[in-house]
């Protein structure tokens, strides 16, 4: 298959200008700049490409809120702060190809209207924050960034800004808060960023992999980019796969791809001949899948949510025989009561007791009622706070107790 | 103008009106713990949850635009339990220490507990630990323990104040509530934060653990720190005066004080003069009413009007200066002077405080008396208060023949007084005060005045009688209608400008 994000991945130097420009990189840009900005937000939002950093918003459709009469400025964030657990896809663009963001960029600003883009990368990516920087130099350099880009009379800024450790500055708001020096906590919406963004201004905030995703788009048109993928999910999707696989890494596959296929096919099967117990399909915090559903299941936004689960970020975290589903649990609660922001008191406190008790059962102290508990936590935080860290939690709580109860019935004492 | 229902109830508000505010104007209370009317909406105690119909979700009703046609339920099964299950757990945490709460009786979150819950919680875990006792500032304490995170009082800092002298640090339920390294909560309104903390978490370091909230009466009243005349209620127990509070007053001081003015009532507890007395063989001696008030009439009646000088001040109220120009008028006494509190390097800003800390100069000079300019020399001087210290070194420098002083509290001027009459403090009178704004703006009695101590006006009506004059005083309202053409219905909650 055609790859559109990983296509110079296993070229050597393939994030170096000269690379990327060797492959047909930045060709869009002549394009671009014949085109009208609202064709080019026609046009992505004809070829149906979705927001891949979890929540799968119509990216086209989000650009569309940017209001085109306001006359603030208009920024672009790129959500390069990739943190939930089990991802790692963003952070091969930006060491392997970081020339075809920044065309993704230029392409998303021009849409809509922008002059100015952030690239907000998670503070422990260093090496891939050196790649981005570098290549951002580069572009500057061969004016493909700055002023009049190529002679198109467009000009545009691009910076790198580094966060500082905390997973809820992937939360988009969170993020311009971040960016703008405050707090990381999300906002409350409304008002949407598309409106009321970073420094009070309207803004989009798009994934890596989105804005990745642009060029091809924008060169081979939406119905190239159709080619690919289903009627209701085109395109393709990087998905990360760790777990107890035999070659775990990334994999650029078309949507409505069978992840039985995935899993046994290009990841080589299970490890050690274990079997498989449960996948997580889209990162940590959506809702587990069995053995059984994963086989049956394909990667697309429809056919996982008809699963009660979701596409996510992408992140396939596979779980043979041998986990125990309580700490696999365990471990999801530490995490996410540890990044709570703390500003909304369900997650604030829902996360945090969820956590307490299921640490107290690991340690053998399990008590009739605690299940109950657990369930009525997610319950109570679920769909109760600004942001959704709180169902990020609550709805592994609820899809483990449901689909794995009999290993949590065990460490209740009788 | 949108139309809504809220449990029913078809209501019509103002374009931009939130659900929660479209409730409370038609006598829905919602509960709510972050939310206030003078900051921006956090939205995070998530407690006013309200089920609106169409929407997928709860919906927090402050953050919630009232929109045409909006069905909004507060008060089902369905919402009573979302109030229910985010009490619960804002108090896995919290210590649940009412008993030595300050807060308690007066906390928002024991009452949700009892409005809402009475149900034995179900956290079985190690609660978070905290600090207890966290200096914030000069007046201002935490026990982080009991925080709820609402974060009222940090955007009152950033946004009423424009200090940002607090802020959360750490995430989760280890958040705590701070100052930046190496500050402190020192603005000059700090005080509010308690005021605003709905639960026992901020304390004010005057008045913890003096009082329990429930012995305390509230009487409406007025600061006497400046000149703008915040709006206050005084919290008071067995004649003893223990916290002012602010009150709404959105012309003046919408619903807030500064620390200054809040902290400036120990004069009505502490230093007062409480008999009459006269200054003989370099000592007072204390003597009975009819003494004090022979001796006052005797020396008024040998001398001339000319030879008088009446004092008024703007420390005190326009219906005690209005008697006291009543009797001037009576004795055709002219010479009509007034003082005034004075401060060195006074604290003024551009939102409550003013430079000038007197809460009457604006009455006192309306009824006609002049900056204290002395010329008492050789003459009987009737003083209502302490003079401010420079009028007091000139007086002192003229050497009256005799100084009357009707004053509340012991001071450098009751010391060179010859005859004193004990006068009630503001807070143990009804009456009014002028503001800066030619606001008058009345306050209630909250103290009984102890033993001979009187209002300022009725010693004078005495001394009047004592001469054998009625200078026809029919209590404090009257000397405000005659001297102002203002009954106290009048100025109703929120005062009446000249």
């Amino acid at each position: 298959m055609e790859k559109i994000l990983t296509k110079n991945f296993g070229l050597k130097d393939s994030h170096t200008l000269a690379v990327y420009e060797s492959t047909g990189g930045y060709g869009a840009l002549k394009k671009l700049f014949a085109m009208q900005p609202k064709d080019v937000v026609e046009e992505v939002k004809q070829s149906g490409l979705r927001g891949r950093g979890g929540a799968g918003f119509p990216t086209g459709m989000k650009w569309s809120f940017v209001p085109q009469d306001n006359p603030k400025p208009k920024y672009l964030c790129v959500n390069a702060d990739e943190s939930e657990p089990g991802t790692f896809k963003d952070r091969y663009i930006l060491e392997l190809d970081p020339h075809r963001l920044i065309e993704g960029i230029i392409i998303c600003c021009f849409a809509i209207r922008s002059h100015t883009a952030y690239i907000y990368i998670r503070g422990e990516f260093v090496f891939p924050y050196h790649r981005i920087e570098a290549a951002v130099r580069e572009a500057y350099a061969k004016g493909y960034l700055g002023k009049n880009i190529q002679g198109g009379g467009y000009d545009l800024d691009v910076f790198v800004h580094r966060g500082a450790g905390a997973y809820i500055c992937g939360e988009e708001t969170a993020l311009m808060e971040s960016l703008e020096g405050k707090r990381g906590m999300p906002r409350l919406k409304p008002p949407f960023p598309a409106v009321v963004g970073l420094f009070g201004c309207p803004t989009v905030i798009n994934n890596v992999e989105t804005i990745a995703a642009l060029p091809y788009i924008l060169e081979q048109g939406a119905a190239g980019y159709r080619k690919f993928g289903t009627e209701k999910s085109p395109g393709t999707k990087l998905f990360s796969v760790s777990g107890h696989v035999q070659r775990p890494g990334n994999y650029e596959v078309p949507l409505g791809y069978p992840l039985k296929k995935l899993i046994y096919e290009d990841c080589g099967g299970m490890r050690d001949g274990k079997a498989l117990k449960a996948v997580i399909p889209g990162g940590s915090s959506v809702p587990v899948l069995t053995a059984a559903e994963a086989e049956e299941v394909t990667l697309d936004y429809e056919a996982l949510a008809a699963k009660g689960s979701m596409l996510g970020s992408g992140g396939v975290i596979v779980m043979d025989e041998t986990v125990d589903m309580v700490k696999a649990l365990t471990n999801l609660a530490h995490f996410y009561s540890h990044e709570s922001c703390g500003q909304c008191s369900p997650c604030r406190e829902g996360t945090g007791w969820s956590h307490k008790i299921l640490k107290r059962m690991l340690a053998g102290e399990g008590r009739p009622g605690d299940l109950e508990q657990l369930e009525k936590n997610a319950d109570h935080m679920m769909g109760k706070t600004i942001c959704v860290l709180a169902d990020a939690l609550a709805m592994p709580i609820q899809s483990y107790l449901k689909k794995f109860r009999k290993e949590f019935e065990a460490y209740i004492k009788k | 103008m949108p139309n809504i229902t809220i449990d029913g109830k078809q209501i019509t508000v103002k374009d931009g009106t939130s659900v929660f505010e479209a409730a409370r104007q038609h006598g829905i209370e919602i509960p709510h713990f972050c939310y206030h009317p003078k900051l921006s909406i956090a939205g995070n105690c998530r407690m006013c949850l309200v089920d609106i119909e169409k929407m997928p979700k709860p919906a927090i009703s402050c953050n919630t635009v009232a929109t045409e046609g909006m069905v909004v339920h507060t008060q089902t099964e369905k919402v009573k339990a979302l109030q229910k299950n985010v009490l619960e757990f804002i108090l896995i945490n919290h210590p649940i220490d009412c008993p030595v709460c300050d807060q308690a009786g007066e906390c928002k979150l024991q009452q949700y507990y009892m409005d809402h819950t009475l149900a034995d919680s179900n956290f079985r875990e190690q609660k978070v630990k905290k600090p207890k006792k966290v200096v914030l500032g000069p007046y201002v304490m935490l026990d982080d323990e009991r925080c709820i995170l609402c974060t009222r009082c940090v955007r009152f800092c950033d946004e009423v104040t424009k200090t940002g002298d607090l802020c959360v640090t750490q995430r989760g339920d280890r958040s705590t509530l701070t100052t930046f390294p190496g500050k402190q909560l020192d603005n000059k309104y700090s005080l509010n934060t308690v005021d605003i903390c709905p639960v026992g978490a901020l304390t004010s370091k005057p008045f913890r653990f003096q009082c329990r909230v429930w012995f305390l009466k509230s009487t409406p009243s007025i600061c006497t720190g400046c000149s703008t005349g915040c709006n206050i209620q005084i919290n008071h127990h067995d004649g003893k005066v223990y916290r002012y509070l602010p009150r709404e007053n959105e012309a003046v001081n919408q619903c807030w004080t500064c620390d200054e003015g809040r902290l400036s009532y120990d004069f009505i507890n502490e230093g007062r003069l409480y008999r009459p007395s006269v200054h003989e063989g370099g000592k007072d001696q204390g003597v009975s009413a009819e003494a004090a008030l022979a001796e006052i009439a005797g020396a008024l009646q040998r001398l001339a009007p000319e030879d008088a000088v009446f004092v008024g001040s703007a420390y005190e109220s326009n219906e005690n200066n209005a008697a006291l120009k009543k009797l001037a008028e009576a004795l055709g006494v002219k010479d009509l002077q007034y003082s005034a509190h004075e401060v060195d390097n006074p604290y003024a800003d551009d939102f409550l405080m003013k430079a000038d800390k007197n809460p009457n100069r604006a009455g006192v000079e309306r009824l006609g008396f002049q900056p204290f300019r002395g010329g008492t020399q050789a003459k009987v001087v009737v003083a209502l208060e302490g003079l401010g210290k420079s009028d007091l070194a000139r007086l002192k420098s003229e050497e009256p023949l005799l100084l009357v002083l009707l004053a509340s509290n012991q001071s450098e001027t009751a010391d060179y007084a010859d005859v004193i009459l004990p006068t009630a403090t503001f807070a143990e009178q009804e009456g009014s005060f002028t503001n800066f704004q030619n606001r008058v703006q009345k306050f209630d009695k909250a103290l009984e005045p102890e033993g001979a101590i009187k209002p300022a006006w009725r010693w004078i009506a005495e001394i009047a009688q004592a001469m054998g004059k009625d200078l026809k005083i029919a209590g404090a309202e009257r000397l405000l209608e005659e001297s102002f053409g203002l009954k106290y219905a009048d100025l109703g909650t929120s005062g009446k400008v000249l």
